[in-house]
């Protein structure tokens, strides 16, 4: 500490340039680490709240594509719910549609077929729980768009009329689309794409998208194996919704590049410094200086810099951030995503400056002596 | 070599120093015995590449002779590990630098307290005590960018007798002093010497300051030899 701390007052100008490189990051960090959770909330928080262990699609489906492409035959269910572990059953429909309200309010929506009243059903924060046929319980972000309990929805094309009876609890969205819970039968007639007033054909309502189950130690490959589907646990099915998997990769492929990119810098400076402490380093060794002690000061000079100046980024990475919270942006602050962002970003400092410093244990103290200064 | 001259100060017996190998050898020293007895400020003049810095380098134990024994009081340097000569520099040598080798970032009264920092010291000096020995109290506060060279040697030598070395190594202290400092310097050297019992070797090119030294040695070639002149 004698050492470290007095140098690093005074060249507090050269610390403090790579404090802020490294506070700066730690900023970057924040935001991408608030965007990253925005974007998943975004993606799957609809499936996120979900009280569904495993779904299971149509055997062999597209895994990056199953909410969309996967049929599965209904009496799929009744075998489910006979398997290992499994404690309901139930099926569950999904599709994306554009709709339009009759108060003009263009609304993307993501229908989830449920039957009402079971398991899987979710109850209204306002209005009423979904009952019957030709009713809709809309997330709860939609009603900042101006639509309201008694509204109806007009599904584009077919021209199916739902009227809203409910409201969920806040955010519930399926690839960036607001989610609206309907009952199995019109989920089927809007899936087959039935007009009102047509006759559906009875394979309409043999189809639904997924069996959704809970349970507990679900034998999920067993239940795969008898029935003939493909199921995925509730987190692997985050990435069959759309765009999931890129996004997430995108963000985390930046990340990577970030940590990568601040260890090295962290790395290049200490390097620096260090050869340009070499003949003090020599001085400190022929005074009877141990490695481990030159070794020390420097870490922990290390430690300060990189702990101070992350602590700061952090702190201004969540003012900002705070602030995008409330916009429209995807965006989402939690503590472990942050916290872990924090811990790696000092960590891999802390790595990158050990590599550099090494070359302390390599200063030959005889270059002390003589005129070489 | 006998037990009996090894007992304090610095001894050192038939040492010979190579360096590089094959056809480019070159002796550094050769075959040097030097016995220098506490409380002796020792000169050694001589040419630029005689073995001047070899000498302090071996009898500071940052260098192991090729052949020969080095001691420093009752401690063998010859066969000591690399950590053992760290430990040893640290509690019984004393090194002086040219231009006092001062860390930039440490205050004057700092740099006296450095090396009580690098490990355990049995009986310190008081860094505040020491520095107004060497008077420089009234510089304390000040970083090696604001002092002097006069101050900054002074400083240096306070800064190797903090542990109350038995040896005390001083490569050409006057280099870049004029005169009149260049005088105060070694004249501080020698006093330090004398009142703590200090065996001390200092190697330097001015000859103006030789009179302040108990005894003046010649190293030509590697050898050392008594000075003439």
């Amino acid at each position: 500490m004698f050492l470290a701390w007095r140098e690093l007052t005074f060249a507090r100008g050269r610390f403090a340039l790579m404090g802020s490189v490294v506070a700066l990051i730690g900023v970057l960090m924040v935001l991408l680490s608030g965007l990253s959770v925005g974007l998943v909330n975004d993606g799957v928080s609809g499936l996120k709240r979900m009280p569904v262990e495993a779904f299971a699609f149509e055997e062999d489906v597209d895994h990056s594509a199953a909410f969309a492409r996967s049929a599965v035959d209904v009496t799929a269910v009744d075998e489910w719910a006979t398997v290992d572990g499994v404690k309901d059953a139930a099926p569950f429909g999904n599709v994306l549609v554009n709709t339009r309200t009759d108060s003009g309010v263009d609304l993307d929506l993501a229908l989830f077929g449920v039957q009402p009243g079971t398991w899987i059903a979710p109850s209204s924060a306002t209005g009423e729980d979904l009952a019957g046929p030709g009713e809709v319980v809309l997330a709860g972000d939609v009603r900042d768009m101006g639509v309201d309990v008694g509204d109806v929805v007009v599904i584009d094309q077919i021209g199916t009329e739902l009227t809203v009876v409910g409201f969920l609890d806040g955010q519930h969205t399926f690839g960036h689309v607001d989610i609206g819970y309907v009952d199995l039968p019109t989920w089927q007639e809007v899936h087959g794409g039935v007009r009102p007033g047509e006759e559906a054909p009875a394979w309409v309502y043999e189809q639904v998208t997924a069996v959704a189950l809970r349970g507990d130690g679900i034998d999920l490959a067993a239940g795969d194996a008898a029935i003939g589907t493909t199921s995925m646990t509730l987190d692997e099915s985050f990435g069959a919704s759309p765009g999931y998997t890129a996004e997430t990769a995108t963000l985390q492929l930046i990340q990577v590049f970030l940590y990568a990119i601040s260890a090295l810098v962290v790395g290049a400076f200490f390097l620096v410094v260090t050869i340009q402490r070499k003949h003090e380093l020599a001085v400190l060794r022929a005074m009877g200086a141990s490695s481990r002690f030159l070794l020390r000061d420097s870490l922990t000079q290390s430690a300060i810099l990189l702990v101070t100046s992350t602590a700061i980024g952090v702190g201004i990475g969540l003012l900002l951030g705070s602030g995008l919270s409330t916009t429209e942006m995807p965006f989402a602050l939690e503590a472990a995503p942050v916290a872990g962002a924090a811990v790696l970003l000092v960590v891999l400092g802390m790595i990158g400056a050990a590599v550099a410093v090494t070359r302390i244990t390599r200063v030959d103290p005889l270059t002390a002596l003589g005129g070489n200064r | 070599m006998t037990a009996a001259t090894a007992t304090a100060g610095l001894n050192l017996a038939g040492v010979t120093l190579l360096h590089g190998d094959g056809d480019d050898t070159v002796t550094a020293l050769d075959d040097v015995s030097l016995t220098v007895q506490p409380g002796e400020l020792l000169a050694v003049v001589g040419p630029s590449g005689a073995g001047k810095s070899s000498l302090l380098a071996v009898a500071g134990g940052l260098i192991r002779p090729t052949s020969g024994t080095v001691h420093v009081g009752d401690a063998d340097l010859t066969n000591a590990s690399q950590r053992d000569l760290a430990r040893l520099r640290r509690a019984r040598i004393g090194f002086v630098f040219q231009s006092g080798n001062l860390l930039p970032a440490l205050t004057a009264l700092d740099q006296l307290r450095l090396p009580l920092q690098l490990g355990p010291v049995e009986k310190p000096r008081d860094p505040r005590e020491l520095l107004d020995e060497v008077g420089m109290s009234h510089r304390a506060d000040r970083r090696p960018g604001h002092l002097s060279g006069g101050e900054r040697q002074r400083i240096g030598i306070a800064r190797a007798l903090m542990t109350r070395p038995q040896l005390l190594l001083v490569d050409e202290p006057t280099a870049a002093l004029d005169r009149a400092r260049s005088q105060e310097v070694v004249a501080l050297l020698a006093r330090e010497s004398h009142q703590h019992g200090v065996a001390t070797v200092m190697v330097t090119h001015d000859h103006d300051v030789l009179h302040h030294c108990d005894r003046v040695l010649q190293m030509t070639d590697g050898r050392l030899e008594e000075h003439v002149g």
